[in-house]
């Protein structure tokens, strides 16, 4: 049976489409056919953080329009067999997003034997957002230790609940997670940033992962690599974990407490 | 935190997370409640007034209206209370 995970926020930059593409990559890894789709229309960006941008040919809204088939649309990961991008249009306009047309690609996804179908949210909660999430079944909540992050992940939860398929259609909820990014272990020590105690005491949504601030996802961009792919780093690892949890299988918590330091290193930062 | 960082005076003030963490208790418990609200209520309330004061003397302070959409149950509840002055 095929699933419909939207990766959302409500606020800008705290790692969705990073979040999406390394997600999406872990799904893909296990053999299952999984397809990212780039709901930013305008603002395309899954294409370059997955690094296939110089092979997108036709996008989401030439598929809706029917300028183009699924296809041709579809853009094959060279690294892993079973992972596949719909890029977002870069010129069009969100509107062109409509529920129909979100729908029928959906559909032709799931008779395409896709099992994982991956919905990268823009920021906001304006029809690209809400369309990315309407048909979820379930819902990756991206958030930051900061506030704004905070309140935003709390009022996109509630589109989920009242917004979505599942929630107009009076069927079992969208099962939301939530997924911690730029978590920084010295900060909530000296008690700078919230802890996953606080945030989980405000959102109250289970906690797929928790993803350590690292220079390696910046570098992943950098590189067009899914920081998934990076096994030698922290955030990687973490990534990784998160799709197993999501897949069914416990993992303990990783890079969540401070990391004791060396006499040097203490003496001359780091 | 390095040697030099050590002795620099603006070092990053301690303790803020909890202040963070209960604005945001309080912002987030306050848009629950007012999430749901439908957004014909004020109109609703005006024309209520309207009515009752066909009927009685009252000032639009005397009605108070509250929607409330209980999550744990599958229905909401649109409560009307008037202040009625003594009969006299």
């Amino acid at each position: 049976m095929a699933k419909v995970i939207v990766v959302t926020s409500g606020k800008g930059g705290v790692g969705k489409t990073t979040s999406s593409a390394a997600i999406g990559t872990g799904l893909a890894k296990t053999g299952a056919k999984t397809v990212v789709i780039d709901f930013d229309i305008g603002l395309r960006n899954l294409d370059l953080i997955m690094g296939c941008e110089r092979r997108v040919v036709y996008d989401l809204i030439n598929v809706i329009n029917g300028e183009a088939n699924l296809q041709q649309a579809l853009v094959k990961d060279k690294r892993v067999d079973t992972l596949f991008i719909l890029p977002a249009s870069q010129t069009r306009n969100k509107d062109a997003l409509t529920q129909e047309g979100v729908a029928l690609v959906i559909e032709a996804l799931k008779a395409d034997g896709f099992e994982y179908i991956i919905c990268d949210s823009p920021a906001g909660i304006e029809q690209g957002a809400m369309m990315a999430l309407y048909f979820a079944d379930e819902a990756i909540v991206t958030t930051n230790p900061e506030v704004s992050s905070v309140r935003d992940s709390d009022r996109i939860t509630g589109m989920l609940s009242s917004k979505s398929y599942r929630s107009e259609k009076q069927m079992e909820p969208v099962k939301v997670h939530l997924l911690i990014t730029r978590y920084s272990p010295e900060r909530v020590e000296r008690e700078e940033m919230l802890s996953i105690e606080d945030i989980d005491d405000i959102l109250g949504i289970d906690l797929l992962g928790v993803i350590p601030e690292s220079q390696d996802v910046l570098s992943a961009s950098n590189l067009g690599e899914p920081v998934i792919l990076n096994q030698e780093s922290d955030a990687g690892k973490a990534y990784q974990d998160a799709v197993d949890r999501l897949l069914g299988t416990p993992r303990d918590l990783r890079f969540v407490t401070i990391e004791k330091k060396g006499f040097l290193s203490r003496i001359f930062g780091g | 935190m390095g040697l030099l960082q050590y002795f620099r005076k603006d070092k990053p003030k301690k303790g803020t997370a909890k202040l963070a963490k209960d604005r945001l208790q309080i912002i987030v418990a306050h848009e629950h409640s007012s999430f749901d609200v439908p957004s014909y209520m004020p109109e609703l309330q005006k024309e209520l007034v309207a009515v009752i004061r066909k009927y009685m003397d009252i000032s639009s302070h005397d009605v108070k209206c509250e929607f409330n959409d209980r999550a744990d149950d599958d229905m909401s509840v649109l409560e009307v209370n008037v202040t009625l002055p003594k009969n006299k």
